[in-house]
């Protein structure tokens, strides 16, 4: 079926079978690699993109759901030498290891700061629940988040 | 010093393209006329194979090929190996089980893999997949860790399903010990199975070139250079030159992808059979299955003490779970990493340690973030807290009267082991004061008056890092060595490209040892490229696992920076007319010493590409390796303390504080230490309270998803307060420990400590579950 | 995924229609829980009919007595509606607790209840206020909604088109969820109306319910320690690897105690 959107704010339109996942499109046939699928479950959250503006799991909608929608991606936030105030803030705290959680876990972090209100320690530790890290044991990914949401 | 030197918090290089989305994992890689696989899995914990009919399969459009564990063996395909060769104490080897990548007869776990269905898409694999049909002589399996000796024999070659009776230590004199003691404390204990759960789930891209007979194998390892020697020398997948591996950025390993696996095996070998790239990559659920898991051990542990609690004698009897199959290194965690470390910081005279490895019909377990030395500082901290409790004096005093002193160094430990160096007890003082120790009655009050329970716990642990040395390894049945290679090669323009072994898989080493050779050649962080995992570009390596890459990778890069200043000397002497002893190098600079005559790094460089009349004896060029064998492991140590507070209601512990001071030795980057610490501890948390990998008695996997397995989130975890104590090791260029292991070995005991002090209990088996926790407040 | 006819239907009425030509048709609505079911290929719908461009499924519409919302609203829609937090405060704070933000950025209302999955959060807020759902075709009580493991009143392709929930005078939701997948082990919504308390339970039984013996004491007495001795038949509640019967009673009593105690905090 044809799914016509916007990715990153170029237009997209692409003839894909029905049961395309939004991830697959975005990975397989954007070539947009920077969004990681680490579940199957829906819980790891690596997959996290925009879709007109809010945070959800790319491996749980279907392409074909996001017909007419902007979808923004890691990729379509900031790049090297400019970087989105999130990136920079994740650099900064090393509020990152080895990398594959940390697209997903920035992109749901400016959903939270754009959406969830004055934010705490607390109130960014809830608002991340739907995101997985095994590496940093989640310390400075709190402070990276805070730090931004000051910035931003 | 600049500030991107040794010692300085630089941020780190690799981020830009990891935050960027500009990552390159291995399911990135996108080959032109690639294919997909999919693995036939066994949905048996233990069965035989009757027939396998892919007929059906094969008729599926798209569908290229379908391969069983028979044709594999037809093109002699050998077993995946066990790399380390542990003896019973009866002098016999362990007992090994063949493990084919592909099963050809009997399946020995849900989830193992007995054929691969290659096709055009991915959707296309997965219905041939679906259609090909096995039939299975469904057997009675062993489930668990308790019923395997005396259950089904699992393989014909091995009794009662024994691996291995090991032994460590002096029997007689730990017997004698006991008899001479005024008090001994006993403790069962449980250590949880664990599943690994790197983030990034395993992947292969297998090639193979025709025309030069080449395989390239992409694949998410923590050791390339490992992996193509396994393939190579015991798997015959093709000989070591006509083999590249490539570990690309992998996201996260923490062990399990120390290990040659049966897919990537199959899937370079499925490469050359269909004539076409082939991808596979794992979805969550068969990760779960798949990736070898960690820990699940139960032990009865024995403490001698005299009338004044100190300890005379240690005896340790532990059944550890070796899973269906001995994966590469499973035989040495439960023994040479776990017996080793069983006199923890203390002077315990006499040790004795017997260690049961026993197959069952699970996934293979293996080594998982700390390998062996958290279950053995779970067992020494649990038993020493619980000892401290019976004697009526407090855990910080008992531990202080049996602390290896800092002037019994070098200290030779019951257990083999010869500890360099250490202060115990100023890592413990400073982690009271963090934690506020003196203060916690009250806070025990405050929490109580809020209907609250609250508990403080600590563990004093030590570890042994950078495995070593390989002669003594080899000794104790390593299949390889211990060392690292680094090699450091000077372009003309002086820019500096690093080949290392080690593998970073998130520990940062593109700034770590760029800070390291930068800092030896005083020339501009930003001029220093490192280069891992591939080993068509590294000479050798052995990877990274154990907390051995500064150790161990960082020291050989040290070698080699320094043959590289040799070398430079001996360049700018003859270019100064001078003698090479007489230069010297400083902060970039070779200068002949009393005099104004010096070159630049760069100059040096140039010229070393640019040989002007260079004399016979000079050769050209400016690119050095080295092999370095440390002498021994390094050993950090310290103490972590956990306060914790329990909801009696609902059984749902918070941890309220936690404490990790640790003694790495020196620091090359404190921030990415501190970093290590934190995901060693989440992880450690993780044990005590949220993670267990559970079999029901059929052995089937219950804990197959993020569903039910759980994994710690940041609302679990608190800020965690660490900070370090030094004593360089004494026997490395760079006075360093290792880091990456300590927050997951030293965590477990500090918070099951806490928590059984808050409830006032002998013990609680982890994880410490809201169930758990709530029936033991209730005294159910 | 196996594969399936994608449909995209404007009106109600066309996607009913569509649902009664598909061989083994099924809706779509935020798809929190059938996508993942068809990505282990667990199910394999001929048809997926999407609801999101239907008219007419979405908004809030607060009146005197009662909330009504559109079945396609997303959870963070009710999270977030100050509409929702004036009116009842309780279901739009139990509307933040389902999943996480990615979840409750497109997960439903109408899917979460149709599913009825027996740990799902908003079924306790459903029964606990008597809401009535709006279908198609009918409306149905909460009562008569609920009927044992994913099995509710809905006929083969009826669809929710809105569920009322009637403003109570206070309410709050208590839940306690599971430590790994995050949903209810035990949720207790508790509402007081003129007419007297409702409570409404998931994840304990096989789907939610109103415990009888719970209301009966907290209308003699309406406050936490009134549930102190009511006695809790855990027999026929749910068990699994993290919560036994007799720990979800427990829990039951807990969140139960505790929303009360959420409650009486409220302004009378």
């Amino acid at each position: 079926m044809k799914v016509s959107l916007t990715v990153n704010e170029r237009p997209v339109e692409a003839d894909l079978p029905a049961n395309t996942l939004l991830s697959d499109l975005i990975r397989g046939h954007l070539g947009l690699t920077g969004t990681h699928v680490g579940c199957d479950t829906s819980q790891c959250g690596a997959c996290t993109v925009h879709l007109n503006g809010r945070a959800v799991k790319s491996c749980t909608i279907l392409a074909a759901q996001a017909q007419g929608a902007a979808v923004t991606t890691i990729e379509g936030i900031g790049a090297p030498g400019n970087l989105h105030p999130m990136q920079a803030a994740f650099q900064d705290a090393h509020g990152l290891q080895c990398g594959f959680c940390t697209p997903g876990m920035i992109m749901a972090a400016i959903d939270l700061v754009q959406n969830a209100g004055p934010l705490d320690e607390t109130k960014v530790r809830e608002g991340l629940e739907g995101n997985l890290c095994r590496c940093t044991g989640y310390h400075n990914i709190v402070k990276a988040v805070l730090s931004a949401a000051e910035r931003l | 010093m600049s500030d991107t030197g040794i010692g300085k918090s630089v941020k780190r290089r690799e981020d830009i393209r990891f935050i960027t989305g500009q990552g390159r994992y291995t399911d990135d890689i996108t080959q032109p006329d690639q294919t997909m696989a999919v693995f036939l899995r066994s949905p048996h914990p233990r069965a035989r194979i009757v027939s396998i009919d892919a007929s059906a399969a094969l008729e599926i459009p798209g569908v290229v090929g379908v391969y069983t564990g028979k044709d594999l063996s037809a093109d002699k395909i050998g077993d995946i190996p066990c790399g380390w060769l542990v003896k019973s104490a009866d002098g016999t080897d362990m007992l090994v089980a063949s493990r084919p990548p592909l099963a050809v007869e009997w399946v020995n776990f849900v989830g193992e893999t007995y054929g691969i269905v290659v096709a055009e898409t991915l959707a296309a694999a997965r219905a041939g997949a679906e259609a090909v049909v096995t039939e299975f002589e469904d057997l009675k399996a062993v489930a668990t860790l308790a019923d395997a000796l005396g259950g089904p024999q699992i393989h014909a070659n091995v009794p009662d399903n024994l691996c291995f009776h090991w032994e460590l230590g002096d029997g007689a004199q730990t017997d004698a010990a006991f008899a001479a003691a005024a008090h001994v404390t006993t403790l069962e204990l449980t250590n949880n199975r664990l599943i690994p759960n790197a983030m990034e789930p395993r992947a292969a891209v297998g090639i193979y070139d025709r025309s030069t007979e080449e395989f390239t194998l992409y694949t998410t390892s923590q050791n390339p250079h490992l992996e193509r020697l396994i393939l190579s020398a015991f798997v015959n997948l093709a000989p070591e030159h006509k083999l590249r591996v490539i570990s690309p950025d992998v996201g996260g390993g923490f062990g399990s992808k120390i290990f040659v696996y049966p897919e990537e095996t199959a899937v370079a070998w499925a490469a050359k059979q269909v004539g076409r790239p082939v991808k596979w990559t794992a979805d969550r659920s068969e990760a779960f299955l798949s990736d070898a898991h960690g820990r699940d051990h139960i032990t009865t542990a024995e403490l001698a003490m005299d009338k004044d609690g100190v300890f005379l004698g240690f005896r340790v009897r532990t059944r550890a779970n070796l899973g269906a199959y001995l994966s590469t290194f499973a035989s040495s965690v439960p023994t040479y990493l776990y017996g080793t470390l069983l006199a923890g910081q203390y002077r315990t005279p006499a040790i004795h340690v017997a260690v049961d490895g026993v197959y069952t019909n699970t996934a293979p377990v293996d080594a998982y973030r700390g390998a062996g030395r958290p279950e053995a500082t779970y067992v020494i901290e649990r038993i020493v807290e619980t000892a401290a409790r019976e004697l009526g004096v407090d855990p910080a005093e008992l531990r202080r009267r049996n602390f290896i002193r800092p002037d019994q160094f070098p200290y030779q430990t019951p257990v083999a082991l010869i500890y360099d160096t250490g202060d115990y007890e100023a890592s413990l003082d400073k982690a009271l004061k963090l934690v506020d120790y003196a203060g916690f009655p009250e806070r025990r009050k405050a929490s109580e008056a809020r209907g609250k329970k609250r508990g403080i716990g600590l563990s004093c642990y030590i570890e042994a890092c950078g495995l070593a040395p390989s002669q003594l390894a080899i000794q104790l049945g390593a299949g390889v060595g211990l060392y690292e290679s680094g090699e450091v090669r000077v372009n003309p323009t002086a820019s500096v490209t690093v080949f290392t072994g080690s593998h970073s898989h998130g520990q940062g080493h593109e700034t770590t040892f760029a800070q390291i050779v930068s800092d030896r050649l005083g020339i501009p962080f930003e001029n220093v490229e490192i280069v891992h995992g591939d080993t068509g570009r590294v000479e050798f390596g052995l990877g990274t696992y154990g907390s051995r890459s500064v150790a161990v990778g960082g020291s050989a890069l040290m070698k080699a920076t320094d043959k590289i200043i040799v070398k430079g000397k001996r360049i700018a002497a003859h270019m100064l007319d001078a003698k090479p002893e007489d230069v010297d190098f400083e902060e970039g600079i070779f200068a002949v010493r009393a005099t104004n005559r010096k070159l630049t790094f760069g100059e040096v460089a140039f010229a070393a590409y640019v040989p002007a009349n260079f004399p016979e004896d000079l050769e050209p060029g400016l690119s050095e390796k080295s092999f370095y064998d440390p002498k021994n492991f390094t050993f950090p140590a310290g103490t972590h303390i956990a306060e914790v507070e329990i909801d009696p209601e609902t059984g749902v512990v918070t941890v309220a504080k936690f404490v990790a001071v640790d003694d790495f030795g020196e620091v090359i980057n404190p921030m990415i230490v501190e970093g290590q610490v934190h995901g060693g501890i989440a992880q450690g948390i993780g044990q005590a309270l949220l993670e267990h990998g559970v079999y029901d008695g059929m052995g089937q996997l219950v804990t197959g998803s993020f569903m039910d397995y759980c994994m710690p989130r940041a609302d679990d975890l608190p800020n965690f307060i660490v900070d370090t104590t030094v004593t360089a090791c004494t026997h490395n260029p760079l006075g360093v420990k290792g880091c990456g292991e300590a927050g997951a070995i030293g965590s477990p005991p500090a918070i099951i400590n806490a928590v059984t002090d808050a409830l006032g209990i002998r013990d609680i088996a982890m994880p410490a579950s809201p169930e758990r926790v709530w029936r033991a407040a209730q005294g159910l | 995924m196996y594969e399936f006819d994608y449909h995209h239907p404007d009106s109600v009425a066309a996607a009913i229609a569509l649902r009664a030509g598909a061989a083994d048709g099924s809706y779509l609505a935020g798809g929190m829980t059938l996508l993942p079911t068809l990505k282990q290929r667990l199910a394999s719908p001929s048809d997926l009919i999407d609801l999101a461009g239907v008219t007419g499924l979405t908004g809030i519409e607060v009146t005197a007595d009662r909330v009504t919302i559109g079945a396609m609203t997303r959870h963070a829609e009710v999270a977030a509606s100050e509409q929702i937090k004036g009116s009842i405060p309780a279901l739009a704070f139990l509307a933040s607790q389902i999943g996480d933000t990615q979840v409750r950025n497109r997960g439903t209302l109408g899917g979460s209840v149709a599913n009825s999955d027996p740990s799902a959060d908003y079924p306790a807020a459903v029964i606990g206020l008597g809401a009535t759902l709006q279908t198609d075709h009918r409306t149905i009580a909460a009562e008569d909604y609920f009927q044992d493991l994913f099995q509710t009143a809905l006929e083969e392709g009826e669809l929710i088109r809105s569920i009322a929930f009637p403003i109570p005078r206070r309410a709050a939701y208590r839940k306690f969820p599971n430590p790994a997948s995050r949903y209810a082990v035990v949720g207790v919504f508790v509402a007081q109306f003129a007419a007297g308390v409702r409570v409404g339970v998931t994840g304990a039984g096989p789907c939610a319910f109103r415990p009888a013996e719970f209301e009966a004491a907290l209308n003699q007495r309406l406050d936490p320690a009134a549930l102190d001795d009511v006695v809790i038949d855990h027999d026929r509640f749910n068990s699994d690897m993290h919560a036994s019967a007799e720990y979800r009673g427990n829990l039951l009593r807990v969140m139960a105690r505790r929303a009360v105690a959420d409650l009486l905090a409220q302004p009378a």
